[in-house]
């Protein structure tokens, strides 16, 4: 009985452990493949050329192009998303009757669940179209377009995290305000906002970092031209949507264009990577203020 | 003085019409999003449709391979996933609790938990596709995919778990059960609803990514139907990217009719999964 407790317990533990075996793994491919990349290419080529051309004649390896294409739509997504979502969370949790909230919050979720590769359709097919009309010098293939649907793909995240954060107020603080006379603007935006300002900024962050690692929208709808620019018309190049360029071509597997996508790839881990943990940081930090 | 009261109620009255206003917006962009899918992808679904291989012609195409590789997909992904996911979160929640191993192992899947997709597919292609040599199988995909929504199992088996009462266990213990007798009888069968419901979400999860797949070289052009773990494989998402990348019109119709029968599939994975919980909510009360 003993034993075979002792068993149950280890096979336990070695199922949880595969999760420590991804991490190694992430990290040991991305940095066995770069590694050799970074052989051929010094980093100071890879940091600070301003061109990428790695499937081209005349190769120049600067990450910098795809960085800012990854940049430019993320900030427009968030442009999108924070003022929409944050005023959703705060008209959810202060103005809304509590029926009109239940209603509603499972609604805007499916936004959250709709396949991203749905979404890139609706950026391609229906928003940039639409755009067009507005903005004629517009290409067909741009960040702007992506960068929105981006936008509205994030909203949910933002608004529900958002809404937890200013629901975890303690009740106390509210009720002091509206009883020296606040209005449910005032409470919000003086009292709660400030008060939830940690979860906030964490949602936020979480929802930078989805965008930053967004791949299907910007592969269908941002085009594949890396391209150092900040302007949302033209088209540009992710770092995703590089890995998926070379990974639908025919790249031979050893080659220094393949090694490539691994060198991407780290990019894109280390800011995703930093991103998470300073919204892990704050988040701690947030959790000891409150018990 | 009476100008600041008027001049305070009236921004509170504007931001209430700017939060209806978002609200809305929220709304309307997910009705124009659904309304020209539906109008545009739903004449396009007949028996066709779904019986028809790959074609150069867009009017002759139909969505058999990737249909059938979507099913395949989720049903190996499951047969990973679910095991270890649960397996996981019963060692974190009622066993390792405060071992060092389990705090590292927690840390951990946070922080896989916001890797992007994309990575684990190049994690899949140098581990699955090279090294186990599994190419671009069925199960190289799988695999990919069980890694990839693992962390979104853990964590609802963790709560799921969490929320059993501590009574409840105590109670098996006092009767004589061992620990793996109590969390297998007892505390397993009270949280399965919690449980249940977190796997479909991740499934539903799973069978919409595309971009891991795309990575591993899930072929675009297969034309033969899968029949094992090991074959080559479409699954609808690809076909969608790859008929949307097409120049003519019929094959982005087609796109559209494909992604009607992805978002079904979807919804419906959600809709169990949010009647499943509702479900369990109101049968348990502790």
């Amino acid at each position: 009985m003993r034993s075979k407790e002792k068993i149950i317990e280890g096979i336990l533990l070695l199922c949880a452990a595969v999760s420590i075996l991804t991490t190694i793994g992430i990290l040991w491919v991305l940095i066995s493949e770069s590694s050799v990349f970074f052989l051929n290419v010094p980093l100071s080529d890879f940091l600070f050329d301003t061109q990428w051309t790695p499937l081209f004649a005349e190769k120049h390896f600067g990450i910098l192009p795809l960085v800012s294409g990854t940049i430019l739509t993320s900030f427009i997504a968030i442009v999108v998303a924070l003022p929409i979502g944050l005023a959703i969370a705060v008209y959810l949790n202060e103005y809304a009757p509590k029926g009109f909230r239940k209603f509603i919050k499972p609604i805007l979720e499916v936004l959250a669940a709709i396949p991203t590769v749905v979404y890139g359709y609706f950026a391609l097919m229906v928003i940039t179209p639409f755009l067009q009309q507005i903005f004629p010098q517009m290409a067909g293939f741009n960040a702007l377009s992506p960068g929105i649907v981006m936008g509205i793909m994030i909203i949910p995240m933002i608004s529900s995290l958002s809404e937890d954060a200013l629901y975890a107020v303690p009740k106390s603080l509210r009720e002091a305000s509206y009883g020296i006379g606040a209005t449910r603007f005032q409470t919000s935006f003086k009292v709660l906002i400030p008060a939830a300002s940690s979860g906030i900024i964490v949602s936020v962050i979480l929802a930078i970092s989805r965008a930053v690692g967004e791949t299907m929208i910007v592969a269908i709808a941002a085009g594949q031209q890396p391209r150092l620019t900040f302007n949302p018309f033209v088209p540009v190049e992710t770092i995703t949507t590089y890995i998926v360029q070379v990974s639908l071509g025919d790249v031979v597997q050893g080659s220094l264009e393949y090694q490539t996508i691994f060198a991407a790839g780290i990019a894109l881990f280390l800011m995703t990577f930093v991103l998470n943990n300073i919204s892990f940081y704050i988040k701690r930090k947030f959790e000891e203020k409150y018990e | 003085m009476s100008k600041r009261i008027d001049g305070n109620r009236l921004k509170d009255k504007m931001f209430h019409w700017f939060g209806i206003g978002c609200t809305i917006f929220g709304l309307v962009m997910l009705a124009i999003f659904l309304g020209s899918v539906l109008i545009e992808g739903l004449p396009r679904i007949d028996w066709q449709f779904f019986s028809s291989l790959p074609s150069r012609k867009p009017e002759n195409a139909g969505i058999l391979i990737p249909l059938l590789g979507t099913i395949w997909i989720m049903v190996l992904t499951s047969l990973v996933a679910i095991p270890l996911g649960v397996a996981s979160g019963i060692y974190l929640e009622e066993y390792g609790k405060k071992s060092r191993i389990a705090t590292i192992i927690e840390i951990n899947i946070t922080n896989l938990a916001g890797v992007p997709s994309i990575i684990y597919g190049l994690l899949a292609l140098e581990v699955f596709v090279r090294i186990l040599g599994l190419g671009k199988s069925l199960m190289a995909g799988s695999l990919t995919l069980a890694l990839l929504i693992l962390p979104i199992i853990i964590v609802a088996t963790r709560e799921a778990l969490k929320a059993v009462p501590k009574t409840i266990r105590e109670a098996s213990y006092a009767l004589g059960a061992t620990k793996w007798q109590t969390t297998w009888f007892q505390v397993l069968p009270a949280s399965s609803g919690g449980i249940v419901t977190g796997v479909i979400l991740a499934i539903s999860r799973a069978i919409g990514e595309t971009a891991p797949l795309i990575v591993i070289g899930a072929m675009l052009y297969t034309t033969t139907v899968p029949t094992s773990p090991m074959d080559d494989f479409a699954i609808l998402p690809i076909q969608i990217f790859n008929w949307l990348s097409r120049p003519q019109h019929g094959f982005i119709v087609n796109a559209t009719a494909a992604i009607v029968v992805l978002l079904a599939i979807t919804f419906i994975l959600n809709g169990i999964a949010i009647y499943l919980r509702n479900r369990w909510q109101k049968k348990v009360k502790w």
